[in-house]
């Protein structure tokens, strides 16, 4: 049975007549064609496909279009500013060369975005649990890890101007 | 001032803002009006007859197009995939190659040999109805594990390869080697496995198959690390189809480590379908598919001895290795555990005789093929795991061993026993290196602290060298490559000045874009922003032989430089005539030319402009334009060498091992950018340690099902499993042979880790009485090696 569905993603409401069956990877990448959002297992183990839903991470291939109706979606995407300035953690990722074939790199990131959200103070040792839920098979996790710390500080950094400045 | 963006800066790569907001161009990303999307019907079975295929049933269902079989294709005399490597027996006969077809005719021989595949609106749809097509099959007995296949009594896999034996191959001078064990005071043996894995790109394969009817022209986009390979083993031996009206494009790849070399039935299934239906056709592996279907690699059974003298010295080594090939022969399978293999047994070592029997048996498993350091990290791991019983055997610490077994740096080049000539290496010196960097001094003190912590802690080393820059054609054609090894580049400069490099390289996570780019950067002093690479196309590039075994800055590079050096010397001529001086006057600088104690000078955008403007142009003398083209074919392999130092801890109670400290000093030559070299570094360890601990491929030996065909069986190293790590390079000993001095960085973590750490495990529990344990060293392996030590120990 096709059934319509709604949500916010990248700011923009979308909405899209599908099958039930249709998973959120799906929906974003065959039906509204973000393609950043890839498929890398079909066991919900390697990551790369993690979006944002209402702010948290979520495995878009473990997740049906249909349960999401509704919901505000963030693809990587949709992680730049405007005016296409790089989210500070995607530019901590490019200075710190935590990614090479960039496959993983989407969910990666969006992983790592969501990461910081939950403990503006990670551990070397929290990073590297927080990403149990994504492989990388090209950097070895060590500029991962990296990157991921200095992308805190700037998120961090971006905050506390924030606050301030309110 | 230097060259912010030129040789040996650590320039931010140029691809990643494209990767990092989601707009890499994958091959599963690409749409096509009116595509249709494929699904294989695969065997359920490791050996069967198949005595029929029913697809009325699937050809009913809701938006299907097509099924299609084997049948079908031998109607349209689609060919079997070839072989690029032909390896020759002791006896002088030549492998035994069986007919590889892309979808099978009349008989299956793994599990997920593709039967049929089912084409339709939607990949669900194609999915859905692949689950109707009714396949007959007549199960036949299989044979999974290499020794069992070996067997007289074994299964056969093919009928041409009686005993199931592909080639029984040999190097070496085998009575020097009997001498010289005749003469040993110890011998070191080892029994050994080298554990099948599976490469696991994250972006599994996938294919897109297109035919324009009014030019007669095929277009497939596919995941590969060699479009022009693919081009021509697909378009000369299986489809028929002349180069011409063939375009492979191989955009962004998600990795391919080895896995994406290879020509692979589904490409030609889905350029053969797109014409036959007359649509596009997609097909994307499930992660699934990849794990049964992906060329897998290492599956080495060997066992080896080391004669020594009373002092250690080595003089004989004897090694004989069965080699698992799966079902078929993949692309350049036969040359992997032969020339990529035992050519590097010699190590970094001077001893003298060397003899290497590798026997290759077919098994109802997938084919095996390169992954990532192919046959070298195998050499490797043998030759250090088999030091370290030396040292023991011999009484010496195991640096020691190394130090006083070491080519010495001023005996290169080197001419090894098994056909290799070292160019250049200082061995001594990376150990040099080495030791203070692992405060190696400090080791017992740091044994003594875990111990008191209750946990075991071992360290090991291994010194690797391995063979890049794959090869000089002469030489790879003597040794069976039936292809030429060469690579290509031209290099274009504009009118106005910006430049485009086409490089018959491909980049799958090397960064190609960025370190290819600073060499015309360092070279002509052009901005890296007017600086474009172009790979990954047959209709742009010129014919080039992709990237593999560590091969694109050694050879693609140079093939740049050669081709740069054409500019320069056109350039030059251009100058000369435009500053109305003799060219043997006029000094070339980063991109200036000047005539030689004037201040008369241009730039190569002032040139570049005037060779696409020749209003005043000699034409009888000079050609118009700035572009050229080069091939480059190196003289060598290069030797790229290091030490690796890891330190484990190990927990007697749970068996789990920990890498506490993993620290690799690397010889690979001059470095262009660092970070991508040490990035290169970090990922090929971690592919290393995966071996080591974690990943391990496993069949049934009777049933031939694959019982690790998901992430949740086979143990991908993830962020929590592995420490950061300490890499150093020193580019004292650049590369003799080629114009940029380099000599490759990408294989060699996932060569010298494996060792490493077993090295570093079996120290570790020393004191059990254990001399070797087979990868991975899981924490149940390590536990069971503990309990049934221990009521010896306690009972001593």
């Amino acid at each position: 049975m096709p059934c319509t569905v709604t949500m916010t993603v990248n700011g923009k409401t979308v909405s899209r007549e599908v099958e039930e069956r249709t998973l959120l990877v799906t929906f974003l990448r065959e039906h509204v064609g973000l393609t950043g959002t890839h498929v890398g297992c079909d066991t919900s183990q390697c990551g790369a496909c993690v979006v944002h839903v209402d702010g948290r991470s979520v495995k878009s291939c473990a997740t049906l279009a249909l349960q999401v109706d509704g919901a505000t979606v963030t693809t990587i995407e949709g992680l730049a500013a405007a005016d296409g300035a790089l989210h500070p953690m995607q530019a901590a990722f490019r200075e710190h060369h935590g990614l090479q074939c960039g496959f993983c790199t989407p969910g990666m990131v969006m992983s790592a975005v969501d990461l910081v959200n939950s403990n503006p103070s990670l551990s070397e040792q929290d990073i590297r649990e927080g990403l149990e839920g994504n492989i990388c098979r090209c950097t070895g996790y060590h500029n991962i890890v990296k990157a991921v710390q200095a992308g805190a500080e700037a998120m961090n950094a971006d905050q506390a101007a924030k606050i301030a400045a309110e | 001032m230097a060259n912010p963006n030129g040789v040996g800066a650590s320039v931010r790569r140029r691809e990643d803002p494209r990767f990092l907001t989601g707009r890499g161009n994958y091959t599963d990303d690409f749409k096509r009006p009116n595509m249709t999307h494929m699904v294989h019907v695969r065997s359920p079975y490791a050996h069967a007859l198949v005595k029929g295929i029913d697809a009325s049933a699937a050809l009913a269902a809701p938006g299907v197009v097509a099924v299609l079989t084997g049948a079908d294709m031998e109607a349209d005399k689609v060919g079997s995939l070839p072989c690029g490597w032909q390896i020759h027996s002791k006896d002088g006969s030549p492998m035994k190659e069986p007919g590889h077809f892309p979808l099978a005719r009349g008989r299956v021989r793994y599990v997920g040999d593709a039967v049929a595949v089912v084409i339709a609106e939607t990949k669900d749809q194609a999915r859905d109805a692949a689950e109707l097509v009714m396949v007959d099959y007549e199960e036949l007995p299989a044979v999974a594990a290499s020794t069992r296949a070996a067997t007289p009594d074994a299964p056969q896999v093919h009928d041409e390869a009686p005993g199931n034996v592909c080639y029984d191959w040999h190097i070496g001078d085998k009575a020097a080697v009997d001498s010289a064990f005749a003469q040993a005071a110890h011998v070191a043996k080892i029994d050994l496995v080298n554990n099948r894995l599976v490469p696991n790109a994250m972006e599994p394969r996938a294919a897109l198959g297109e035919y324009d009817p009014s030019s007669g022209e095929h277009t497939l986009t596919t995941t590969s690390q060699n479009p022009h390979v693919i081009r021509l083993l697909m378009g000369a031996f299986v489809l028929g189809i002349p180069e011409h009206k063939l375009r492979v494009v191989a955009p962004d790849v998600g990795g391919g480590f080895g896995s994406k070399i290879f020509h692979y039935g589904e490409e030609a299934v889905v350029t053969w379908a797109a014409k036959k239906i007359g649509r596009p056709v997609k097909w994307t592996a499930d992660r699934s598919e990849s794990f049964l279907t992906d060329a897998h690699g290492r599956d080495h059974v060997s066992h080896a001895e080391l004669a020594m003298d009373k002092d250690g010295h080595f003089l004989g080594l004897r090694v004989a290795t069965l080699a698992n090939l799966g079902a078929y022969l993949s692309t350049f399978a036969p040359s992997i555990p032969t020339y990529l293999y035992a050519t590097l047994l010699a190590g970094q070592y001077k001893t003298p005789a060397i003899y290497a029997e590798v026997k290759a048996v077919f098994t109802n498993t997938a084919p095996v093929d390169a992954y990532r350091g192919a046959g070298r990290p195998e050499a490797c791991y043998l030759i250090e795991r088999l030091v370290d019983i030396a040292a023991g055997v011999a009484g010496l610490d195991r640096v020691e061993i190394r130090r006083r077994n070491f080519v010495p740096a001023s005996a290169m080049p080197y001419q090894t026993p098994v056909a290799l000539q070292y160019d250049s290496g200082d061995f001594a010196k990376n150990l040099d290196i080495a030791l203070p960097l692992v405060d190696y001094d400090g080791f017992a003190a740091r044994k003594a602290a875990s111990k008191a912590k209750g946990k075991l802690r071992g360290i090991g080393f291994s010194t690797y060298i391995e063979a890049c820059g794959i090869a000089p054609s002469n030489v790879a054609g003597a040794l069976g490559a039936r292809a030429g090894l060469y690579e290509s580049a031209e290099v274009r400069f504009h009118p106005t000045g910006s430049v485009t490099v086409f490089t018959g390289s491909h980049s799958h996570g090397q960064g190609h874009e960025t370190t290819f780019a600073q060499l015309v950067s360092q070279r002509f002093g052009v901005p890296i922003e007017n600086v474009e690479i172009v790979h990954g196309d047959t209709a742009k590039i010129p014919f080039g032989m992709g990237t593999y075994g560590s091969r694109s800055l050694a050879v693609g590079g140079s093939a740049i430089v050669k081709a740069m050096d054409k500019v320069e010397r056109k350039a030059k001529k251009i100058a000369a005539h435009m500053l109305e001086a003799a060219e043997t006057d006029i000094e070339v600088k980063e991109g200036r030319f000047t005539v030689a104690g004037t201040d008369k000078s241009l730039g190569i955008g002032d040139i570049a402009l005037q060779a696409y403007v020749p209003h005043n142009f000699p034409l009888d003398e000079l050609e118009p334009g700035l572009d050229e083209q080069a091939f480059y074919d190196p003289k060598n392999f290069t030797y790229p060498n290091g030490c690796h130092v890891c330190e484990v801890e190990i927990d007697p109670d749970t068996g789990v091992t920990q890498v506490v400290a993993f620290s690799a000093v690397d010889d690979f030559g001059n470095v262009i950018n660092p970070l991508i070299v040490e990035g290169q570094v970090h990922g090929g360890i971690v592919q290393g340690i995966g071996q080591a601990l974690l990943e391990n491929c496993v069949y049934d030996d009777e049933s031939g099902q694959l019982l690790t065909g998901s992430y949740m069986d086979y143990c991908m190293p993830r962020a929590d499993d592995v420490p950061s790590f300490t890499v150093r390079y020193h580019e004292d000993q650049p590369c003799t042979h080629n114009p940029l001095g380099v000599k490759g960085c990408g294989e060699a973590g996932t060569i010298g880790a494996s060792a490493a750490v077993m090295n570093a495990v079996v120290d570790a529990l020393g004191a059990f009485g254990v001399t070797h344990i087979d990868m991975p060293a899981t924490p149940e392996k390590i536990w069971r090696v503990i309990q049934d030590a221990t009521p010896a120990m306690a009972a001593e």
